[in-house]
């Protein structure tokens, strides 16, 4: 099978290698990257776990092969934080209980930054449509939803961080 | 999980790519998006030898208006559609159906051509397309056509494309003044394949009366269905209860269906019937003037 070049810019930096065009995204961004931040959970595009930003936009990253991101630029959960701070997201779900195992919380991290870019105000329905993409099998959303809003409050306080 | 090996081609443009499918025939898939072949292949449902990746072919994407018609091209991502101010506000059903498809990254992943092209039974565009009466644009190296919506979806994953040929663009007729439409869909779980889904595009005349009226089903059976029986019972008439039970019936009525783990095949019927009179009030208060917004889970 006639392997292909692809070059992908992730968090800032760039990744070249020859691989097949079979490979998955989400593998080329754990294994060739070295980038296990972005998990895979289902691995059939329904959890959301592998969710990383495109060109600025939320995908499922098992369910695109690598050569379709050639000459793309990603962020994944590596990308988010500044300088050793937890962006706001983060801090907000650490604060208010937005994880318990932690294996979505990557996928639903990206997801809320998305979703909050989109809609800086959002009411508690909307965050729930918003992480509709997203599966968490722990903590039952309540502690999500409380992130998100406190999140949007954040980022509202200090807009500068968006 | 992953796909059975096979040969990657990215062509520079829509020329190079319909040399490829005609070299290659129906053992090439387009990959557009990828959101459903791209599942498909890693489930093995689907193995073609060769894929054609489209996905950033330019000129594939985006919309305009042209000759009474919005037309708007196949690579043109869900996100696009849902988010574009001048779609929605010629037609509201099209936000409608694109706030429903899947979730957040699918919509941003997922295409109009490819979603139309696939041809899921329970997809959401499909009965958009046969409400509206749309056609879709087809090239291949014979030549070009238009086919309309009505003679496109022939059964599950089938359409009345060729092998050979690309969906470029949909046209979308623009509606007259007092017109409204609205697509809605039952599902058990966000993000869950319809039970049903139901669309409805309805123009008023000046007594009220429904002057011209489409309806589009999906999810209840194998292919997505134009319900004419039901058109006709309302073309020219007055809204009244007796008429709009006998329409939602006409609508239940209008194939045979199936059960699964999401429903039997009689609820699925029922449930195409409420969505049809759901949609319709909808479509009728818009067509009056009304901002409505769809409630979706």
């Amino acid at each position: 099978m006639a392997s292909q070049p692809v070059a992908i810019r992730i968090n800032g930096k760039d990744y070249a290698a020859e691989v097949e065009p079979r490979l998955l995204l989400v593998d080329f961004i754990r294994r060739v990257a070295g980038l296990t931040g972005t998990h895979i959970g289902c691995d059939t595009s329904n959890c959301g776990a592998c969710t990383i930003h495109l060109d600025g936009r939320t995908v499922k990253s098992c369910t695109m092969f690598a050569v379709q991101a050639d000459g793309h630029e990603l962020t994944t959960i590596e990308g988010v934080a500044r300088g050793g701070t937890l962006h706001p997201v983060q801090q907000a779900f650490h604060e208010h209980h937005g994880l318990q195992c932690g294996y979505c919380t990557p996928g639903m991290i990206m997801s809320t930054l998305q979703l909050l870019a989109r809609n800086s105000a959002p009411t508690r329905e909307e965050i729930r449509r918003g992480i509709a993409g997203n599966i968490c099998r722990c903590t039952g959303y309540q502690g999500i939803v409380d992130s998100i809003e406190a999140a949007a409050r954040m980022l509202q306080a200090a807009p500068k961080e968006g | 999980m992953y796909p059975a090996s096979f040969e990657y081609a990215r062509p520079e443009t829509l020329e190079e790519a319909l040399e490829l499918l005609a070299q290659w025939g129906d053992e090439a898939k387009l990959l557009a998006g990828g959101a459903s072949l791209v599942p498909l292949m890693k489930l093995r449902l689907a193995q073609p030898r060769y894929v054609i990746d489209i996905g950033r072919l330019r000129g594939l994407a985006g919309e305009a208006r042209q000759d009474g018609h919005l037309a708007i091209r196949a690579l043109t991502r869900h996100v696009e559609v849902q988010d574009s101010a001048t779609i929605r506000s010629a037609l509201p059903i099209l936000h409608d159906i694109t706030s429903q498809i899947g979730d957040p990254q699918i919509r941003n992943m997922g295409t109009l051509g490819g979603s139309v092209a696939e041809c899921d039974p329970a997809g959401d565009w499909a009965p958009g397309l046969l409400a509206l009466d749309a056609s879709v644009y087809c090239v291949s190296q014979r030549g070009e056509r238009t086919i309309a919506a009505r003679d496109l979806f022939l059964d599950a994953f089938t359409t009345a494309l060729e092998p050979d040929e690309v969906l470029t663009e949909v046209l979308f007729p623009l509606p007259p003044a007092r017109s409204g439409g609205a697509h809605l869909k039952l599902e058990r779980r966000a993000g869950d394949f319809a039970i049903a889904n139901c669309s409805v595009q309805v123009t008023l005349d000046e007594a009220g009366r429904y002057q011209q009226i489409g309806i589009g089903v999906g999810g209840i059976a194998l292919a997505p269905l134009k319900v004419v029986a039901a058109e006709d019972l309302l073309r020219g008439q007055q809204p009244g209860e007796d008429l709009l039970r006998q329409a939602a019936q006409a609508v239940s009525d209008c194939t045979e269906s199936f059960s699964d783990i999401r429903g039997s095949a009689a609820y699925r019927k029922h449930v195409a019937g409420v969505l049809f009179r759901r949609a319709l009030a909808l479509a009728e208060r818009r067509a009056r003037g009304e901002s409505v917004e769809v409630q979706h889970g």
